[in-house]
């Protein structure tokens, strides 16, 4: 079975992970004939925060988040202030050049269509 | 009636699903171990939805934060009972049913609940509540009687 996306943890590790912290943001994979959909949550991130690339056959997503200022005192904090990264490595099968993504209420969503080739194909029988 | 009285939690004590997470994160820095890589967040699957909460004081409100992503704003309830704020809801999955299959689910749907007892008391008929890239922001503008208030010291 494929998995579209193969995490990748230990991309970044060479020096670059040290110089920031992220945490990483909980994700779903679905999967149909057509392609993956990859959903990544990342509250407090925008468009304009948002930061995606693929390299090396490697989808990095990277959102900082821009939280509500709030003049007061703290009394109780659950939330991180980090930001968020995740490193996924694309299956072969995935047009790269195709993937399209949105933001939405603190959820990218990334649509990654499968090469036409790796499609499922019906043969009539002549 | 319930048998155990029911203590209302302190807003300080309140222990967070979401740290075994965040310590997950914090271990994997540190150790880069491969077996603690798997899946992500197994805890909260196990524990249901805890979204993150943050609560600020100031003069005139208290202002409560949560990390709410991907939800509808009809599906978010907030109430306020005897100094008690809640704030509850159901994340529904959005892609079910068109012959996909999950090859990873981490991202939690269904139902939470989270409550939080206010440290003053507010008015609850000025409470204005924003929504805005999945961080629910809650503003609770005190009660009168609960605001600071200078009191002049009149030398006769």
């Amino acid at each position: 079975m494929n998995t579209l996306v193969r995490e990748n943890r230990s991309s970044g590790a060479n020096g670059e992970r040290a110089a920031e912290q992220f945490i990483t943001p909980p994700a779903t994979v679905l999967e149909n004939a057509d392609g993956y959909t990859l959903e990544v949550e990342m509250p407090g991130v925008n468009k304009e925060t948002l930061e995606m690339w693929v390299e090396n056959n490697e989808l990095t997503i990277v959102g900082r988040r821009s939280m509500p200022a709030i003049d007061g005192t703290l009394l109780h904090r659950e939330s991180r202030l980090e930001n968020f990264r995740r490193t996924f490595e694309l299956d072969p099968t995935i047009d790269a050049e195709k993937i399209s993504a949105k933001i939405e209420h603190g959820v990218v969503s990334l649509t990654l269509p499968k090469a036409e080739q790796v499609k499922p194909r019906k043969i009539t029988v002549a | 009636m319930s048998l155990i009285r029911y203590k209302t939690p302190s807003p300080v004590m309140w222990p967070s699903l979401n740290r075994w997470a965040s310590l997950r994160d914090d271990l994997d820095t540190l150790l880069e171990l491969p077996f603690l890589t798997g899946d992500a967040r197994q805890a909260q699957l196990f524990t249901g939805w805890t979204p993150a909460l943050d609560l600020y004081q100031n003069n005139d409100n208290v202002v409560a934060v949560l990390e709410l992503p991907g939800m509808r704003k009809e599906d978010i309830e907030i109430s306020l009972h005897d100094g008690m704020l809640t704030i509850g809801g159901e994340r529904k999955s959005q892609t079910e049913g068109n012959g996909e299959s999950a090859t990873r689910t981490e991202r939690f749907t269904g139902k939470f609940r989270r409550s939080i007892t206010l440290p003053t008391r507010v008015d609850a008929n000025k409470v204005n509540a924003t929504y805005k890239d999945g961080i629910l922001t809650i503003t609770l503008p005190k009660a009168e009687e609960a605001k600071p208030k200078q009191i002049q010291v009149n030398v006769s």
